[in-house]
């Protein structure tokens, strides 16, 4: 039997078209702009100005914290503006916009394909190149990498858990590189285990991807302390908290993180992106990104210079088509409707879905019949149709009670809803005030 | 027959014992109350809308019984009569407060400014605007979903279809602020009212450069500080690209609102003006007269 998470859970139509197509480069295009908070915690503080000239892989703005990333230049050319530019919601944050001038990258980066196996430098040596290459979570939370790999006092990291599950319908970004970078991700867990200073790490593919599988399984055959588990198709399986149960069969507690049970989770993505930043001295400046739907002439994944306007990526995917209905960046489940494609792509952003427009539109929402069929499916054990009216109602202590902070926005209630309820939308509004709650009672001690 | 008298015998006793007992634990445990606390909430307006910042009525009695100065404490409900019976009751003396009502500063209607997506989501404008900035571009915008007159208790907000705006009807606005509370956005700002209901402020609170908000909306503030300038009393204030016109210092002389380019400022319920200057025409529907 194939492992998986024991609660809940849901299993949407795969429809991953663009599964057996090769990661292609996008061409450079003529301008990008970088927003400079492209990760959980305090925005960087841009370093350069307009009309400064930078290379490919300069940094161009600084972290300002602990938890907080570098950003940096993913193209050569002049900066035209540093000002705020609309994000992903319509809201202006602010950004660096550079015009591209040719491909010229900083010095001592190394671009060429050669795989280089031989990990050199120690722990903090290896932490300090992955802070400075602005590694973040790219499975879609963007949390610093480099927060990851200092393990707080009192705790002790046992293993890493590599996520190549990507349960998200349509995406294939991370499948496309367990395929073709498989001997890179192989030496990418191996820092990732130094840095951490563990000796086993697992992987856990989901079985839809059985290439990925085998491909791994090649490449890790020479180390026996990495074990690729391939997992039933379940979603929401790429949740940390589902995918250490799934493969290790610990459960993070309410509330904890999971590090505390002797886990540290990164992203496939991730971990490709760590093999470029300690191996080739690159930074995270490009990512691959799955441009899908049911209508596109040819969805494609794509190797996306950060910064690259969506529209540039839908016009490289065939154009949008007429009976275009909403625009998602990230997967269908858990992804965010975009109001406008002109934004630029960031290091969060794994897919372009086009969706059409009956597959779009919401259907009205209908009274709750009671079924509880959304509890049945919550990977976390909570009520959502109890949840919902608790935020609705803003009984916010009593949504609390009910753990709406456990809720980790999979959408599967919602999903699952036969009265088509908006369960996640009320839920996620709740768990928002209840967090600002919680934080509000840890500052007042 | 014995036993029916037997019956009421035994039952008169137990009766007078459990008496006595009630009588002695009464004594023992009596909470003494205020007599004071329930004349004062007697004379407040027992909505319970919580506009005094206590969780009711009873509750405000409570604290107003309790403090030793209730100037700072205001129902806005029962305005200033109620407030002078309270200070009777207990002795004390308020000053009369002017009273307020709530305003909405958006005029972003539909025509004004253009729909450019659809939000089919959950009917909130806390949801939408969590997010994104709506369906207009506009961040700073009224959302439409109505938050405001689910939390209006007082039956004085209605959205108005053809703006897609929220109204205020004036003479049920008791200013309690619940609108104030539910708006994400913070577009609805309690005002002084004025005697006829006469309104004058910059219905905007757009703080993006000039071109970006207008680029969102034809009747956004831009900033221009024209406002600022003609203001003889010093009511006008610039911050953040933003007009904003202060209901205490502003003496309704109404010279601010011809200036503006954008037509952001409004005058509500003002007699019409007298031939020159030639003030442009302002076509969207107040949002005062409902």
């Amino acid at each position: 039997m194939l492992k998986t998470f024991p609660k809940g859970g849901v299993h949407p139509p795969e429809n991953k078209f663009t599964s057996g197509k090769p990661i292609e480069v996008l061409p450079l295009p003529a301008m990008v702009t970088i927003p400079l908070s492209q990760h959980i915690g305090a925005p960087s503080t841009a370093r350069v100005k307009a009309g400064d000239t930078v290379k490919t892989g300069q940094v161009i703005a600084d972290s300002t914290g602990f938890v907080s990333a570098n950003v940096h230049s993913s193209v050569s050319g002049k900066v035209k503006k540093v000002d705020a530019f609309p994000d992903a919601s319509g809201y202006r944050r602010m950004a660096v916009q550079i015009a591209v001038e040719g491909d010229e990258w900083e010095d001592g980066i190394d671009t060429s394909e050669v795989l280089k196996t031989e990990i050199t430098g120690n722990t903090e040596e290896i932490t300090g190149k992955i802070t400075a290459a602005g590694i973040v979570g790219l499975g879609g939370a963007t949390f610093p990498a480099h927060v990851k790999l200092s393990v707080p006092p009192g705790k002790k990291a046992e293993m890493i858990v590599i996520n190549g599950v990507e349960c998200e319908p349509y995406l294939t970004c991370d499948h496309r590189l367990m395929l073709e970078k498989g001997p890179e991700i192989i030496v990418g867990i191996r820092i990732l285990m130094k840095a951490l200073n563990v000796n086993r790490a697992i992987a856990g593919v989901e079985n839809n991807k059985p290439d990925a599988i085998a491909n791994l399984q090649k490449y890790a055959a020479a180390y026996p302390e990495i074990e690729i588990c391939p997992l039933k198709v379940k979603y929401p399986q790429g949740g940390e908290k589902q995918l250490i149960k799934a493969v290790t069969g610990r459960e993070v507690p309410s509330g904890k993180i999971p590090v505390d049970v002797g886990v540290v989770p990164f992203n496939i993505a991730t971990v490709f992106a760590v093999y470029e930043a300690v191996q080739k001295n690159k930074p995270l400046l490009e990512r691959v990104v799955t441009v899908t739907g049911k209508g596109l002439s040819r969805p494609s994944n794509f190797r996306v210079r950060i910064g690259t306007s969506v529209n540039s990526l839908i016009e490289a995917a065939g154009g949008m088509p007429e009976t275009t209905g909403k625009i998602v960046s990230g997967g269908p489940m858990m992804g965010k409707a975009l109001g406008s494609t002109d934004i630029p792509t960031t290091k969060g952003c794994s897919g372009i879905l086009l969706m059409d427009d009956r597959e779009a539109r919401r259907k009205p929402a209908r009274t709750c019949i009671r079924c509880a069929k959304c509890v049945s499916v919550c990977p976390m054990g909570l009520e959502p149709f109890l949840l919902m009216p608790l935020a609705e109602q803003q009984w916010y202590d009593r949504a609390e009670a009910e753990r709406a902070a456990d809720c980790i926005e999979c959408g599967s209630c919602s999903y699952t809803c036969p009265s088509t309820r908006p369960l996640l939308d009320y839920i996620r509004l709740g768990k928002a005030a209840v967090l600002k709650n919680i934080r509000a009672r840890a500052m007042a001690k | 027959m014995n036993i029916i008298l037997f019956t009421i015998i035994v039952l008169v006793a137990v009766g007078i014992v459990s008496a006595v007992i009630l009588y002695f634990v009464a004594q023992k445990f009596k909470v003494y109350e205020d007599p004071r606390i329930d004349t004062v909430s007697e004379a407040l307006p027992a909505a319970n809308c919580g506009g005094c910042g206590y969780a009711g009525c009873r509750n405000f009695a409570e604290a107003l019984v309790k403090a030793d100065d209730i100037s700072p404490m205001f129902c806005p409900v029962g305005g200033n009569t109620v407030m002078m019976t309270v200070a009777q009751i207990l002795g004390q003396t308020v000053d009369a407060q002017n009273p307020l009502v709530a305003v909405v500063r958006c005029s972003g209607s539909v025509e004004h400014r253009p729909r450019t997506s659809v939000y089919d989501g959950a009917s909130s404008c806390a949801i939408q605007h969590v997010l994104y900035t709506g369906d207009t571009d506009c961040p700073y915008g009224c959302l439409g979903c109505g938050d405001c007159v689910v939390s209006c208790k007082f039956d004085a907000l209605s959205m108005n279809p053809a703006t897609g705006l929220p109204v205020v009807n004036d003479a049920n606005c008791t200013a309690c602020g619940a609108c104030v509370k539910a708006c994400p956005r913070s577009i609805i700002e309690l005002r002084r009212k004025d005697r006829k209901d006469r309104k004058i402020f910059v219905s905007c609170i757009n703080k993006d450069k000039g071109g970006i908000a207008r680029k969102y909306c034809a009747v956004a503030c831009i900033g221009c500080s024209k406002c600022f300038r003609v203001c003889t009393f010093d009511a006008v204030k610039m911050e953040n690209n933003l007009a904003y016109i202060d209901s205490k210092a502003c003496k309704m002389c109404r010279k601010c609102m011809p200036e503006c380019s954008t037509r952001s400022i409004l005058e509500l319920n003002f007699p019409p003006r007298k031939a020159t200057p030639p003030a442009p025409e302002r076509e969207t529907a107040a949002p005062a007269e409902a």
